[in-house]
């Protein structure tokens, strides 16, 4: 490890107790993708337990030269929830980048902030005694791993580590992001739609000029706000949009919803019938993983990258893509995204056109 | 004449009805026994003696039981349960009983195997089951004295097999041995299905002795017509399946309460507060049906993924015990003892009953038995009870306003004034016996659950087709036609099938068809 980081103002310690109201947050950012929170809780509550508490350290406490490598899993949130880890593989993805790269990681950090990925780096920061960093690179959940604002800033995701739960281990060094997701993605296939990565390696430095600082604060506020909101009869709709600068854009039930995978994701239509405002009127909900596109008859409400979001009605939980049944009374929130999504490069990357979607991004105020 | 009896069989107390049509007939409330019975040959005896009803005219018998729910939350009468799981070296991250209470883990024990095996999500085994791997841990079991076993496996939903053969394995080392597979149980989500089948593996000895004694008490009594079970969905289940499948009448209890609410009092939307012997069980009506837990529904402290009807229970019940030092009441309480223990039934245990006696809102067994107690006590522990009821209701609440608050169950007549927080209260009548017309009003479903291949049809034209069958296996179990409504859809599309295969689930419900059986 280099020097010591800077324990600046905002600096914290994240225990097993923090993670309730983290995994919550960070349903609410998945905008129903990015898996269930709950697996990658468990995980960093198992790693957590008998071990020191995560420290977590802002941008600017982070020394320039630092060695940085966020954590996440890659692969089909439903195969998560029945294969579950063996918990070896995330230290094995970092063991085997270090032995690449000749030197030390110093900190990890979530590569996106929404789903399981966000609690998943706890599990490698327990185990190696890692530091972590409050920010990531989405702000959000997004479905491939170029998706990110290190793309934006021109950072290369290789030299990227990715091992299974058999004992496999693979480094990739790729000539472009796009072409990172491509082969990681046909490797996660073959290890059985699984897998641990250690991804985008960064100085400190470069994390502070490419990625999006405070998230991790973020899927803590919002889940103590459903929390406390909940506890003491307010609204917890209310609370989140408080929390996120979101709107409700929709109110209804759930009516039918259609699944069908392509090229390894998850495709589908949620058709919520409106109640209240919205009586006898449907909103069409488009999701690959996340939701991509909201929109009733030819009206366009919200489109990627803004985050569109599915709460219960009454108690504010958000509910995922894979939980989504028939009759389930929900509240659709619009959720504005991160200003460097709304560039040309970003929305090149992750706004509607890329997703297959002839529709123009109109962006949600902020 | 066709006509049901509806009987819950709660901790506490046996409630049964005799319903024609919309018509309650007969009713009676007797104490749970021991046995289990004996109150229900009691209660069904005297509805149909107050009646005049011969046995042959009975078209059905529904029983709806709190016990399992009760085994659960109590830890008691539960058989130590051992859990085979196949997806080595994948899972060891998150081992089964992973996330339980600790309590409950001492009382069955934490006995688990981890064996390769298991299936990838495009079908691909993860690793090749090993049967000496599994004759071994059998063997362990088996020579640990574990009766219960519990197989689950990676992706066992979508491919049987390894289970299937895994419990054909286990049944050969230990014949007599209970074994639930989990892919009979739940669905994807490897925990809570693997969860929801060791519950299941350790009530199978339970529900063999009950359901037996459920039987044994309707066959005594000469009637012939079929027993169902009410299951945690409101509808019903044939007796010999819910000797297997205990696990699924879990919150039927609560379940038939609401429905038999919303019957009584004609509401449709509203709180509802079933207060028995030993709980409270408060609820939320939403056009005559439950309220559904959304998210994943802990049942005894354990992660499980059913549907199920968002219930928060409290302590507090009829026989409640009372301190007067701390002026507290509940959690404990004697149950089904009440009739023996409470002070006014001439026992030495001072219970909510006797208060609610002493202050005089309601009259049962001898009240000189409690006329010592000091009359201020007695007035604050009636509020104490309000103030529960009140608190219980304000958690279920999603907004501040009012809303009407209907209260049944034997121990409602702890309840003698409006709660805080209800815009209304109502006690229906017949409130005492809600959860017996529940049982007695349950319908009957049909479910489909298949996988559908696309290339040759559309989707729509598939789920039509599983529509159509779900429809006709209500029918055929019994659902009169004209009553079956489709309650739930699901379509789960599939990647490791070629093709476009996706996996459909649809859930039909209707009324019993009620037809008297000859005689």
């Amino acid at each position: 490890m280099g020097r010591e980081p800077t324990r600046g103002p905002r600096m914290y310690d994240v225990t097993i107790d923090d993670l309730d109201d983290l995994a919550t947050g960070a349903a609410v950012l998945g905008t129903g993708g990015g898996g269930d929170p709950y697996i990658g809780k468990l995980m960093a509550r198992n790693a957590m337990t008998g071990r020191a508490a995560v420290r977590v350290y802002e941008f600017e406490d982070i020394p320039d030269d630092w060695l940085v490598v966020p954590s996440a899993m890659i692969g089909a949130p439903t195969v998560m929830l029945e294969k579950l880890p063996s918990g070896t593989e995330a230290v094995a993805a970092f063991r085997a980048l270090e032995s690449y790269l000749g030197r030390k990681i110093d900190a990890t950090m979530p590569i996106e902030i929404g789903g399981m990925n966000s609690t998943m780096p706890f599990t490698v920061a327990a185990e190696l005694g890692l530091p972590m960093v409050d920010g990531d690179g989405m702000g959000r959940a997004f479905p491939e791993l170029q998706m990110v604002t290190q793309t934006l800033a021109g950072l290369s995701g290789s030299p990227m580590g990715l091992s299974d739960e058999k004992g496999n281990s693979l480094i990739l060094n790729t000539i472009s992001n796009q072409w990172a997701e491509t082969f990681a993605r046909t490797a996660t296939v073959q290890m059985g739609a699984a897998a641990l990565m250690a991804i985008f390696p960064m100085t400190g430095a470069e994390l502070k000029r490419a990625c999006i600082p405070g998230t991790l604060s973020l899927i803590g506020r919002i889940g103590r706000a459903i929390r406390e909101a909940h506890a003491a009869h307010g609204s917890p709709i209310d609370a989140v949009c408080a929390v996120t600068g979101g709107q409700p854009i929709w109110t209804g039930k759930v009516g039918d919803i259609e699944r069908r995978t392509v090229g390894g994701f998850t495709r589908g239509t949620a058709r919520v019938e409106g109640s209240g405002p919205n009586t006898g009127k449907t909103l069409e909900v488009d999701f690959q993983n996340e939701f991509l596109v909201a929109r009733t008859g030819d009206d366009v409400l919200v489109t990627t990258p803004d985050l569109i979001t599915m709460l219960d009605a009454e108690t504010g939980q958000p509910i995922t893509t894979e939980q989504l049944r028939y009759g389930f009374r929900v509240v659709v929130l619009g959720i504005p995204c991160h200003p460097l999504w709304r560039t040309d490069m970003g929305l090149l990357l992750v706004g509607p056109a890329y997703f297959g979607y002839d529709l123009p991004y109109i962006p949600l105020p902020r | 004449m066709s006509l049901r009896v509806g009987v819950d069989v709660g901790g506490t107390n046996t409630d049964a009805v005799l319903m024609d049509g919309a018509r309650v007939v007969a009713k009676l409330k007797t104490p749970t026994t021991e046995d289990i019975t004996g109150g229900i040959t009691t209660a069904i005896r005297s509805v149909l003696d107050q009646s005049a009803t011969k046995t042959g005219d009975i078209a059905s018998v529904m029983i709806g039981t709190t016990h399992f729910t009760n085994a659960i939350i109590e830890r008691r009468h539960l058989t130590p349960t051992a859990t085979i799981r196949l997806g080595l070296p994948a899972t060891t991250a998150l081992p089964p009983l992973i996330d339980w209470p600790q309590d409950l883990v001492a009382t069955i024990g934490r006995h688990n195997y981890l064996c390769h095996g298991g299936y990838e999500f495009d079908g691909r085994q993860i690793s090749p089951l090993d049967l000496d791997e599994v004759r071994s841990a059998a063997r362990d079991i088996g020579a640990k004295g574990i009766t219960a076993v519990a197989i689950s496996g990676v992706f066992s939903p979508v491919n049987t097999a390894m289970e299937d053969e895994v419990a054909n394995v286990v049944a050969e080392e230990l014949p007599g041995a209970t074994i639930t597979k989990s892919s009979e149980i739940g669905r994807i989500g490897l925990l809570e299905r693997e969860n929801a089948a060791i519950l299941n593996s350790c009530l199978r000895a339970l529900a063999e002795r009950t359901v037996d004694a459920f039987e044994r008490a309707i066959s005594d009594l000469g009637i012939t017509a079929p027993l169902y079970l009410t299951q945690n969905d409101g509808t019903l289940m044939a007796a010999g399946f819910a000797r297997r499948y205990p696990v699924l009448t879990i919150a039927s209890g609560p379940t038939n309460s609401m429905r038999g609410a919303a019957f009584l009092s004609g509401l449709q939307d509203a709180i509802v507060v079933d207060i028995g012997g030993t709980t409270s069980d408060v609820g939320v009506l939403t056009h005559g049906f439950p309220r559904e837990a959304s998210v994943a529904v802990e049942v005894g402290g354990v992660r499980t993924n059913f549907r199920m009807p968002d219930v928060y229970s409290i302590g507090l019940g009829g026989g409640s015990l009372v301190d007067l030092d701390t002026m507290s009441v509940g959690p404990q309480s004697v149950g089904y003892r009440l009739t023996e223990q409470a002070l006014v039934f001439g026992g030495d245990t001072l219970t909510t009953s006797d208060i609610a006696v002493a202050s005089g809102v309601v009259e049962m067994g001898d009240r000189s038995k409690v006329a010592h107690l000091d009359e201020r006590q007695v007035s604050r522990l009636l509020d104490r009870i309000q103030e529960i009821v009140a608190e219980a209701v304000d958690r279920m609440k999603t907004s501040a306003e009012g809303v009407p608050v209907i209260v049944v169950g034997g121990g409602s007549v702890l309840i003698s004034r409006p709660v805080e927080g209800a815009s209304e209260m109502v006690k229906p009548e017949h409130f005492e016996a809600a959860n017996a017309v529940g049982a007695a009003i349950a319908q009957i479903s049909g479910e489909v659950d298949r996988i559908y291949n696309l290339e040759g049809m559309t989707r729509d034209g598939a789920m039509d087709d599983a529509k159509r069958e779900a429809a006709g296996r209500a029918e055929a179990a019994g659902a009169n036609p004209s009553t079956i409504t489709i309650v739930d859809v699901e379509d789960v599309p599939l990647a490791y099938l070629p093709g476009n295969a996706t996996r459909i689930r649809v859930k039909a419900v209707g009324d019993l068809h009620l037809v008297a059986s000859a005689g």
